[in-house]
């Protein structure tokens, strides 16, 4: 008999007997499925965090802020710095609306928090208040109107994104609100492709700027270039104005490096727990194959005087360990996308002190990664044993029990 | 301790399973450490908010800036033993790597700021310093350490919302004094005069970001935030006053469920652990059947035998989750695993002596379905059976 063929009979001889050590074996399956769950529930919460944030922005839009800023909500620019902007080149040019004539596709935008209740909680969470001019719908094309309409200029209208409506309370459609002096209505809702810009509430900028007492200044600017090729000269030329004092980010990179510190807590936090669990499951993968060892002494006896080698009972030992281990993690891997893959909340984004909703991603990629850590685990968890079997004394084996 | 060669030899029966057993204790009650000092980093300092403290902030948002002249006017209201204020500043030291975004910093009033917070350990001659350096900062022990910063050293810091009147964004201060606290209070911050701030600054003079105020009898701050949000009622920056137990709340749950999902996780894992746990030790048990069984031969009670086992596991129990505690607790003690990002993070004696609890209870549980099975043990089908 080959080599193969003997630890193949071997290993199935192994899992058909897994039923008469039922209650050791459950245990092991059920600790590393936990294990793996909770992997990979944590990390599909940077997941779905880091996903709303990269995916947002498009390759063709630049964004200008003052120098030095870390986010939007820190930048300051003055009316005519957007002015100046203006003239830049590379920014491409269109009607905003049917017979209109040309104009730069740009949009200066103010960036503040308001409080609003968070629905689960009833406590105030600071919802980001975005003011923006007309060309903002055309540098987002993403943005589709839901429910109601956009908002009139230079009324107290505000529309706002669907995230935002599902996570705080009363920004339904039609509601009325006093924020400083003054008072908003909702008239409309929109969906953007699941972009933060969701979680956001908008508003005409030139309304903003008196309620927030922001006069002539703006905090970034938005600009739709005539291609992502563009960017460079863009770039070069307002940083080399003298007249200006401004960093330029593609849009994209922008959102890509948003949200760092939230990732890096989860991230760390997620990477010290996944140590201590796997340690906690391989001790506890390592008793189960002990004692399926000691269980299956006889029979590995047996085998090894009926002329079967050392190594096909470690290899069958291993085995049994592992698809115990891939069982679990197979299971657990499941039980947290079931549960939690697109389950939706909002967090604080530290960077700009504002709320972002986001929906838990389970990705494929991270199925794959707990199962390959639940198998580690099952290598790890049956090495030890697999020695003992096989330093096992044919001899003793055969007298014990 | 008669009995203790017997305990002792059946755990060393299978020594490499009572080992990995006590091992896997160790780490579930590691965990359960960490469990407590998330759960109060998440939560921001709520249990050791000061009770006789309200926070004045623009009702609209927090970001929003108050007159400088609410102060005196906040003075005066019944029930206020004294008022100070701070602001929000975010600068950002070497690069935003460096994380010193997310630290607290913010010109304040220093005196006044230090008698609000009591809690705040600083050496005399330290605060003298501080006092009177207008361009000194007083540095929270965590984040001297985070940066390697020690008395006398300059440190710039790049403005990122602020600017000086020339249009610089470069901030230096010199480090006068590191402050301590006890358990839970937040050492990081990085605290420094308003008043040169205020006078470099490029614009938003004589504003400041919020409030804070002691007021003299805890029961009454509903009250007294009612009549300090009254005196400022249509004006152009009207005002929200809440508890500070309040305002930690609402920014815990401003982090919401992360907080909450990372705790019920920790749970679960801390309960899987248990359970594995508890098996290899119902099971040790339960292989020894007919041993247990010769004991009741040679004349032990069946209370003794239940005893037996019961030590047995709760010794196993009590020697891995002592450990484990233990050992969590120094961990947590070291500081926080994402290097600074949460500031306050220590295991508080609540959960420690929770801990202590589940260890008795791991014990207990663990042992006592096979104690009483082996106590109800018949000698003749023991003996048969094996």
């Amino acid at each position: 008999m080959s080599w193969l063929s003997q630890v193949g009979t071997v290993t199935a001889t192994a899992v058909r007997t897994i039923p008469q050590r039922r209650g050791a074996s459950l245990a092991a399956v059920a600790g590393i499925a936990g294990v793996v769950a909770v992997l990979v529930a944590v990390l599909s919460i940077s997941a779905g965090f880091q996903r709303a944030l990269q995916q947002t922005g498009s390759p063709e839009n630049a964004l200008v802020m003052r120098s030095g800023s870390a986010s939007e909500m820190m930048s300051v620019m003055l009316g005519d710095t957007v002015e100046i902007i203006a003239q830049a080149p590379g920014i491409a040019q269109g009607a905003l609306a049917p017979g209109e004539p040309l104009a730069p596709l740009m949009s200066a935008e103010l960036f503040v928090v308001i409080d609003v209740p968070k629905k689960s909680t009833g406590t105030p969470a600071n919802v980001p208040l975005r003011g923006v001019q007309p060309a903002a719908f055309a540098t987002r094309p993403d943005l589709t109107i839901t429910s109601g309409r956009k908002f009139e200029w230079g009324k107290n209208e505000i529309i706002v994104g669907e995230g935002a409506v599902k996570s705080f309370r009363g920004l339904e459609l039609g509601s009325r609100h006093k924020w400083g002096q003054n008072e908003w209505t909702v008239v409309g809702t929109f969906t953007a492709d699941g972009d933060v810009w969701e979680s956001e509430i908008w508003t005409d900028a030139r309304v903003l700027q008196p309620a927030y007492r922001r006069g002539n200044s703006f905090q970034t600017v938005i600009a739709r270039l005539n291609s992502p090729e563009a960017f460079d000269t863009f770039k070069d030329a307002l940083t080399k104005d003298p007249r200006l004092d401004v960093q330029v980010q593609r849009e994209t990179e922008y959102f890509a490096n948003q949200g760092q510190t939230l990732v890096a807590i989860i991230r760390s936090l997620g990477f010290v727990l996944a140590i201590l669990m796997g340690i906690g499951a391989v001790f506890g993968a390592i008793n189960t194959m002990y004692s399926a060892v000691a269980a299956r002494t006889r029979e590995i006896g047996t085998l090894r005087a009926l002329g079967f080698g050392r190594s096909v009972a470690v290899i069958s030992v291993l085995a049994e360990s592992m698809l115990l281990a891939t069982v679990g993690g197979i299971i657990g891997a499941v039980l947290a996308w079931v549960f939690l893959d697109g389950y939706r909340t909002s967090t604080l984004n530290f960077d700009t002190f504002s709320q972002v909703t986001f929906a838990f991603d389970v990705t494929p990629s991270l199925l794959v990664q707990g199962t390959v850590f639940s198998m580690l685990l099952g290598l790890a968890g049956g090495l030890f044993p697999a020695i003992r079997a096989a330093r096992l004394p044919v001899t003793a084996a055969l007298r014990e029990a | 301790m008669k009995f203790w060669p017997l305990l002792w030899s059946s755990l060393k029966r299978r020594k490499a399973r009572t080992i990995f057993t006590f091992l896997s204790i160790v780490v579930a009650f590691v965990l359960f450490a960490y469990l407590g000092a998330v759960r109060v980093a998440f939560s921001a300092g709520v249990d050791v908010a000061g009770a006789d403290r309200l926070w004045t902030t623009h009702k609209t948002s927090i970001i929003q800036p108050l007159p400088a002249a609410y102060q005196d006017q906040i003075a005066r209201v019944p029930g206020v033993i004294m008022v100070t204020h701070a602001s929000w500043f975010g600068g950002i030291y070497q690069d935003a790597k460096q994380g010193f975004q997310q630290v607290f910093q913010a010109p304040v009033d220093p005196e006044a700021y230090l008698t609000l917070f009591p809690e705040f350990r600083i050496p005399d001659d330290q605060k003298r310093a501080w006092i009177a350096d207008r361009e000194g900062v007083l540095v929270g022990e965590v984040t001297a350490k985070r940066y390697n910063w020690k008395i006398g050293d300059r440190v710039p810091i790049q403005g990122t919302f602020y600017r000086k009147k020339d249009n610089s964004t470069l901030w230096e201060f010199n480090v006068r004094g590191i402050y301590t606290g006890g358990k839970g209070v937040d050492t990081s911050q990085f605290l420094f005069h308003y008043e040169y701030f205020d006078e470099a600054r490029q614009y938003g003079q004589g504003t400041v970001g919020w409030y804070m105020a002691r007021i003299d009898d805890p029961k009454k701050s509903t009250e007294t935030s009612k009549a300090i949000d009254s005196l400022f009622e249509n004006s152009p920056a009207e005002t929200k006053t809440v508890t500070e137990k309040m305002l930690a709340k609402s920014f815990a749950d401003q982090i919401g469920d992360i907080g909450t999902i990372i705790q019920w996780v920790l749970a679960a894992v801390f309960f899987t652990l248990l359970l594995v746990t508890g098996n290899a030790i119902a099971q040790s048990v339960r292989e020894r059947t007919n041993e247990l069984a010769v004991l009741k031969t040679v004349g032990f009670s069946d209370a003794t035998t239940l005893g037996l086992v019961l030590t047995e596991s709760g010794l196993l129990a009590l020697a891995g989750g002592g450990l484990g505690l233990a050992l969590g607790s120094m961990a947590v003690g070291a500081g926080d695993p994402t290097g600074g990002f949460l500031p306050v993070f220590y295991l508080p004696t609540k959960d420690l002596v929770r801990g202590v609890f589940f260890v008795f209870l791991l014990g207990v549980v663990a042992g006592i379905l096979p104690a009483v099975q082996a106590m109800r043990l018949r000698i003749v089908d023991a003996l048969r059976r094996g």
